[in-house]
């Protein structure tokens, strides 16, 4: 029998939901929603990708695209005050022509792909699924600590001058607001905070007498 | 059976729609971010796809790499955006002419 009912079952469930969702994404007025509808098209994405048995990216998308890209683009999109109205001048204006490149550009891929009987299917025939032990982890693991540390590595080094471009950029002294100085509070020294003083010592008699 | 096929057509027609999304609103910027974060979630697409079809794990490090990037990409582009809001309290595209380019 052939193993069409679930695998495909889910491609189309899930490819459907995604391509919908992105259509959501770049025709919906409110940004807000967009970003919401982002969010639906990575899960789905990913669970597509489960499909192609990459299960470690499609985790590490769920975990860093929703659960870190897109609370940023949600929180900047909240923070900012944005007049929408605006902002959708031209979209009547611009739908032909947009929508003219796209079915041109998706056409030629897929006639590409579609073509001479679908001659791509056979230079690239559908591998065997993994075996019950295999870890898809323990693979990228070992290949990004083994081949590829170099530039894992210098991954590592570009978050780190993401993080602090971003937080330069964003940082700006306001006035009149009270902050510590760090620099100062470290840099100064025992003799600008204590005055040794000398005084004649005085009785206990004399205290009690006032 | 699922073939390259499907994916790859898959991958197209996101890449596709992300292409129009630029088109459409050519005049909010975080838009065109999503939009962008769009096309790099369909070419990862491919990437995965060839990875598993190629049996080589080359092209889900390549993922891994280009999912660091864009979080990169989307932190700083956003870190713009807003100094662009402060200093002139629009995000319109249309109404940032100060390079006069």
């Amino acid at each position: 029998m052939n193993e069409l009912p679930l695998q495909e079952m889910v491609f189309y469930l899930f490819s459907f939901v995604m391509l919908a969702s992105a259509i959501m994404v770049v025709t919906v007025r409110n940004p807000v929603y967009a970003a919401l509808f982002l969010i639906l098209t990575f899960f789905t994405a990913a669970a597509v990708w489960m499909l192609l048995e990459a299960e470690f990216l499609a985790i590490v998308l769920v975990v860093v695209y929703v659960g870190a890209v897109m609370v940023l683009f949600l929180f900047v999109v909240m923070m900012l005050d944005i007049n929408i109205a605006p902002l959708k001048e031209g979209f009547i204006r611009y739908l032909p022509v947009g929508l003219l490149v796209a079915f041109v550009m998706a056409a030629e891929m897929v006639m590409v792909l579609w073509g001479k009987d679908r001659a791509v299917e056979g230079m690239f025939p559908t591998p065997a699924p993994a075996e019950p032990g295999y870890s898809n982890t323990e693979a990228v693991g070992e290949w990004l600590y083994t081949q590829y540390l170099l530039p894992f590595e210098m991954a590592g080094v570009i978050l780190l001058v993401a993080m602090v471009a971003a937080i330069m950029l964003t940082l700006r002294k306001r006035p009149g607001v009270k902050a510590q100085n760090p620099s100062n509070q470290v840099k100064v020294r025992r003799e600008e905070r204590i005055k040794l003083i000398s005084m004649p010592s005085e009785t206990s008699n004399d205290q009690r007498g006032g | 059976m699922l073939t390259i096929t499907h994916f790859l057509t898959l991958g197209a027609i996101l890449f596709c729609l992300s292409v129009a999304g630029i088109f459409l609103n050519r005049k909010n910027v975080i838009i065109l971010l999503m939009c962008i974060e769009l096309m790099l979630l369909a070419v990862n697409m491919n990437f995965v796809t060839f990875s598993r079809f190629l049996d080589n794990l080359d092209g889900q490090v390549f993922v891994f790499f280009i999912l660091t990037v864009a979080a990169a990409e989307a932190a700083i582009g956003l870190a713009i955006l807003v100094v662009l809001f402060r200093n002139r309290e629009t995000i319109n595209v249309a109404e940032l002419d100060d390079l006069k380019g």
